[in-house]
């Protein structure tokens, strides 16, 4: 089966979203007529992702985020620049010249800057390989995804597509339920926490952002998020059977009781099943 | 006579009409025209106003099928066919992830427009692009308790599949005290046009 399209019709971040829950594991190859970018994921975290124009190797990570210096890139380079990174690193850490943490720590934000810049493509085709695994000899990580889309997302600037996914303020909000996500653990911005401290069935979104001062375009920006992490859905006000006053028409009389109303349903599987 | 009806739902190019023509005894009466915006070549022509199909269960009962128009500039339609309903179909082609935002609209419309039973068909499952159930699952953003069912519109066995959890979903409403308040009776959903019209 195909997991394939293209993020004009169903964006990065709802591609995270879906491989986060899915749990997925495999490689994301994402390409536009500049581009290649590929992010390798396991069991649903971020393990690994390559930008297809840059040949970086671990010398050169660390040369970026100033872990070496610009002589120590080229001596490296000279000496050890035929080690694959995984060797180059044990090698570095054995020599007390970094510590395990750093290099993951260089690694995390590489991989992430290359996501977010994924984040930002309104087009281009995807296609996602069960079946290949970043490079033996690459250092990967394990990075949960929740807090990417939620970063990825406060980098975009998608009015229209707010409004498109989220028209109508007049429904409430509620958290789903994602086994073994503490929500204590996510980066929230301030607006984010505080209108996850305001979720409440009974609440309309539109409520929430009274409350919280927010405007609409605020409030939309900050359920997008939270509903593109997977955190919460948006449904319908408890108590308020038909949302929309303007669709509100008398109901139909009910024909009869229980009994004859499930008679009437039954005759239908009967006749179905038969055809 | 009692009359019933369920309405197929779905975007442009979903499958509806062949949904609906592979369990129908008549011939579907459909009002479709041919395309004419280059964009929406897909496909030689395209449903209008609806597709209207029928099963007789007895002499006293018939469950009506009608098939929504897949393209938004026809919506004005929707909240028509939408009364009386005892339940609705929402159907998605799983091969094109374009529409499935789409589709998320159409179901959040029908929602809104009668808090009936429904269930999800991911249709067109044979093909090599589809996507898988799961997946569809998530990007739909379906809960575990909404049906999304895999089915092949043109395969009569899948469309049946299809219905009858649509109608044991609708048991289980009446069993919850949901109460069937959109059941009509005497013809009262049908629309005013004659069952002899015939595709232009």
């Amino acid at each position: 089966m195909a997991l394939k399209g293209n993020l004009r019709d169903f964006s990065f971040t709802q591609l995270l979203n879906l491989i986060n829950l899915a749990h997925k594991t495999g490689t994301l190859v994402v390409e536009n007529p500049a581009e290649v970018i590929s992010v390798s994921f396991r069991e649903g975290k971020l393990a690994y992702a390559q930008d297809g124009n840059e040949k970086d190797n671990l010398i050169a990570i660390l040369h970026r985020f100033n872990r070496l210096s610009s002589a120590q890139q080229h001596a490296l380079n000279e000496r050890l620049g035929h080690m694959s990174d995984k060797e180059l690193g044990l090698v570095l850490i054995n020599a007390n010249y970094l510590e395990q943490r750093e290099i993951l720590s260089c690694m995390q934000v590489y991989f992430t800057d290359i996501l977010n810049q994924l984040f930002t493509w309104v087009e281009g085709l995807f296609r996602f390989e069960t079946d290949r695994l970043p490079p033996a000899d690459k250092i990967t990580v394990r990075m949960d995804l929740e807090n990417i889309i939620l970063a990825g997302t406060h980098l975009l600037q998608e009015e229209d597509q707010l409004l498109d996914e989220i028209p109508n303020l007049d429904l409430a909000l509620k958290f789903i339920d994602c086994a073994g996500v503490n929500i204590r653990d996510l980066n929230l911005n301030a607006q984010e926490r505080r209108v996850i401290s305001s979720i409440n069935p009974g609440i309309s979104i539109r409520q929430i952002a009274s409350s919280n001062q927010l405007s609409e375009n605020e409030i939309r920006r900050v359920v997008n998020s939270l509903m593109q992490a997977g955190m919460v859905e948006i449904m319908r006000p408890e108590g308020l059977r038909h949302p929309l006053p303007i669709l509100n028409r008398p109901s139909r009389p009910v024909p009869a009781g229980i009994t004859a109303q499930k008679s009437l349903i039954n005759r239908l599987i009967n006749r179905i099943r038969a055809i | 006579m009692q009359t019933v009806k369920i309405v197929v739902a779905g975007p442009f190019n979903a499958g509806k009409t062949a949904f609906i023509q592979s369990v129908s005894e008549i011939d579907v009466v459909s009002t479709e025209r041919r395309i004419t915006s280059q964009s929406e070549r897909v496909k030689e022509t395209t449903t209008v106003a609806m597709d209207f199909g029928r099963i007789t269960v007895d002499r006293n009962l018939v469950l009506y099928l009608f098939g929504t128009p897949g393209q938004r500039r026809f919506d004005f339609m929707w909240e028509i066919l939408a009364e009386g309903m005892l339940g609705f179909v929402v159907l998605v082609d799983s091969s094109r992830p374009e529409t499935f935002r789409e589709a998320r609209r159409i179901l959040e419309t029908f929602r809104a427009y009668a808090p009936t039973p429904y269930v999800v068909a991911a249709n067109k499952q044979d093909c090599q692009e589809a996507w898988e159930i799961g997946d569809m699952r998530i990007a739909l953003r379906l809960d575990s308790r909404t049906k999304l069912l895999p089915c092949v519109a043109t395969v009569k066995n899948d469309v049946k599949n299809v219905l009858l959890e649509l109608l044991y979903s609708i048991l289980e409403a009446i069993d919850a005290g949901m109460g069937l308040n959109s059941i009509t009776s005497r013809d009262k959903n049908l629309p005013s046009f004659s069952l002899n019209n015939t595709p232009a």
